[in-house]
């Protein structure tokens, strides 16, 4: 109980951070950001959005800083994050986010499962056929596979896929010209669409956690108790599973319980080269829309996302593990 | 704690997945742990090291890789004598003797921009590597050697700055900041992204807090940074390196894609503005291919560089992870 509470505290802390920095930022950089933007749409948005931008960015207020803070924070705290002012003007940033978030949770939630899945698999049976080709060839490749920039790999996969070969769509969620709906023709649209992103994201997360999973495997292969069950005749695939794997599958639960968090702020990059319309590509087009309000609201929600998961995860691991409860 | 950094979505250097970072863990229980001085280990370490990249294949691989690109960095006037900015040629023209890699649709030679932009991304890379390392020394080993009160704030702050989406915070302050240059990007980096190592160094140095040798010290009335300095430091030289290749590795991939996405100064030649501009003038389309595949490939061989040696590390630290087959050989050679 004592261990839930402190990771309770730590969790307010943190997300107290975050929400400053988000206050704080603006006004530390060098001219402030927000003048400039309130300069360029005077006129074009109504006086209320401007009243809105200046207080949420504190230009032209009389008011301290410190009571601007306050204001800020119980703003947040009522979930009033304001209104859009360039990507959708004037509509409010909650529901623009709302919109994106399912399309971000579908394509970068099943990929991260699915990446998680077959890494670790694969970095089960690599380490258990130690010396075989898995083990002895293949690590350095996966070394080189995290280091690709997903980005990139998703250029020259839409180049070469998707405009060369004609493969795959690599625009958008789905087919424009369709309606969408549950209906089956729509679904499938969906699914074809994401095949290249969930690739580009896949290829390059993946061996991240076939490594991590091959690494601590091989160091649980050498526990005495590993020898007793060989010792004892047990078949080769429960000592496999159930006394090397499910022990040494601590480290990747608990990076896999965070990456989880990260699913939120979607896969920046992987989703602006694809233009796919989710939580990552509505921060870089809040960026370069310069659309303030709704930036904020999305790195709040982010982070927000990947403190739950911390959170969540700190508990799993304590209850998994209780080594780690007196640890901490 | 794998996955804490995500430069580009879930790891990427945007998300989720860390992968220096996960096999620097497996360092961490390595660190040339001292049974005499300090500073002898610190030099028996260096020595150990130098060996290990030769007798290591993946560690040579990456040394190769990465003095060649230091020498690019170094040298660029030698290797490419066009100048990389100078819009002078015919625009969008294939390779040919004349132009390697052909040239940008604005009429710059190809192969000049690419080996003009190894420089600040090699600085970036180093200026983060060194910076983050010493901050994260400073604040890690002070934290575990102070302790009480000093380890409780320094760790806070440690914790809070490590879960705290780091590739999403660079975006927002690279868009309140309109162009930063290779200083800013540097500075940017470089204190957003100290926490990680942090840690893992106090936890080393609190390992040594009960050791004879500090104590010898503090008998000696040594003050504080001295034997912060002195004593503790050398003992973790391999730490510090597993440190300075992660943090390096991080900040080619961060700072590429924050260019990539026009938050760098467009102005600076780099492997990252270059793919802005390529991306922003259609080189696929266009028939440039190049001017995308090539920055791309280069970003790559740089951060495996850095990777092959932060994984050939931990091999070397930790011998149950070597190649199978390596292992034998080199029995059978020391049995003759």
């Amino acid at each position: 109980m004592r261990f839930v509470l402190r990771r309770l505290g730590f969790f307010a802390l943190t997300l107290w951070v975050a929400l400053t920095l988000n206050f704080l930022l603006p006004r530390m950089m060098p001219g402030n950001p927000a003048l400039a933007v309130i300069g360029k749409f005077k006129g074009g948005i109504s006086p209320q959005a401007v009243k809105v931008l200046e207080a949420q960015f504190g230009v032209g207020t009389h008011q301290s800083l410190v009571s601007q803070y306050v204001s800020y924070l119980g703003n947040v705290a009522a979930f009033k994050f304001g209104s859009s002012l360039t990507t959708q003007p004037g509509a409010s940033v909650g529901r623009i986010v709302l919109d994106a978030i399912p399309w971000t949770l579908g394509l970068v939630g099943v990929t991260t499962v699915m990446a998680f899945v077959l890494g670790t698999g694969i970095g089960i049976l690599a380490a258990w056929r130690r010396g075989g080709r898995l083990d002895s060839l293949m690590p350095p490749i996966f070394v080189i596979m995290t280091v690709i920039p997903y980005f990139w790999l998703g250029l020259v996969l839409i180049l070469y896929v998707g405009v060369k070969l004609r493969w795959l769509p690599y625009f958008f969620s789905y087919n424009y010209t369709l309606t969408p709906g549950f209906t089956l023709s729509f679904i499938g649209n969906v699914a074809e669409h994401a095949i290249l992103p969930a690739f580009t994201l896949l290829i390059t997360t993946i061996g991240t956690w076939i490594l991590t999973m091959r690494n601590t495997m091989i160091t649980t292969l050498a526990e005495d108790y590993v020898r007793m069950a060989r010792a004892k005749g047990l078949a080769g695939h429960r000592i496999m599973l159930d006394y090397a794997a499910r022990n040494a599958i601590l480290p990747n639960l608990t990076g896999f319980a965070m990456s989880l968090g990260f699913v939120v702020g979607g896969a920046i990059l992987i989703e602006e080269v694809f233009n796919y319309q989710g939580v990552g590509y509505l921060l870089l087009q809040a960026v370069n829309n310069e659309d303030y309000p709704l930036m904020q609201a999305l790195f709040l929600l982010i982070t927000v996302a990947v403190l739950v998961a911390i959170l969540l995860s700190d508990i799993a691991t304590a209850a998994l593990d209780p080594r780690t409860r007196a640890a901490k | 704690m794998a996955m804490l950094r995500t430069p580009g979505g879930p790891g990427a250097p945007g998300g989720t997945s860390e992968p220096g970072q996960a096999s620097a863990l497996a360092l961490a229980p390595v660190g040339g742990l001292p049974t005499v001085g300090g500073g002898i280990a610190g030099a028996r370490s260096l020595r150990r090291m130098a060996r290990a990249i030769t007798s290591n294949r993946k560690a040579t691989a990456g040394t190769v890789l990465l003095v060649f690109f230091i020498l690019v960095a170094a040298f660029p006037g030698v290797i490419a004598r066009d100048n990389p900015n100078a819009e002078i040629y015919p625009r969008g023209i294939g390779p040919s003797l004349g132009h390697l890699l052909g040239t940008t649709a604005f009429g710059q030679d190809m192969f000049a921009q690419v080996v003009w932009g190894t420089r600040p991304v090699m600085l970036i890379a180093f200026g983060v590597g060194i910076g983050a390392t010493v901050i994260a020394m400073l604040i890690g080993v002070a934290a575990a050697y102070l302790g009480g009160a000093w380890d409780g704030v320094l760790n806070t702050i440690t914790d809070v700055l490590l879960v705290i989406p780091l590739f999403p915070l660079l975006i927002i302050i690279g868009s309140y900041l309109h162009g930063a240059g290779t200083v800013v990007m540097i500075a940017v980096i470089t204190a957003t992204g100290w926490s990680y190592t942090a840690r893992q160094l106090r936890a080393q140095a609190l390992s040594l807090r009960n050791r004879d040798f500090l104590e010898a010290a503090r008998v000696r009335g040594e003050r504080s940074l001295y034997i912060i300095v002195v004593e503790i430091i050398p003992t973790m030289t391999s730490l510090l390196v597993a440190s300075f290749l992660t943090n390096a590795l991080y900040a080619v991939l961060f700072s590429s894609s924050l260019q990539f996405i026009g938050l760098g100064d467009p102005n600076v030649t780099s492997w990252g503005t270059m793919l802005y501009w390529a991306e922003n003038n259609e080189a696929f389309q266009t028939g440039l291919a190049q001017w995308i595949i090539v920055p791309g490939l280069c970003i790559v061989a740089l951060g495996a560089a850095f990777a092959l040696l932060n994984y050939a590390f931990d091999e070397i630290g930790n011998p149950a992870l070597r190649p199978v087959r390596s292992m034998r050989r080199n029995r059978v050679k020391r049995a003759r």
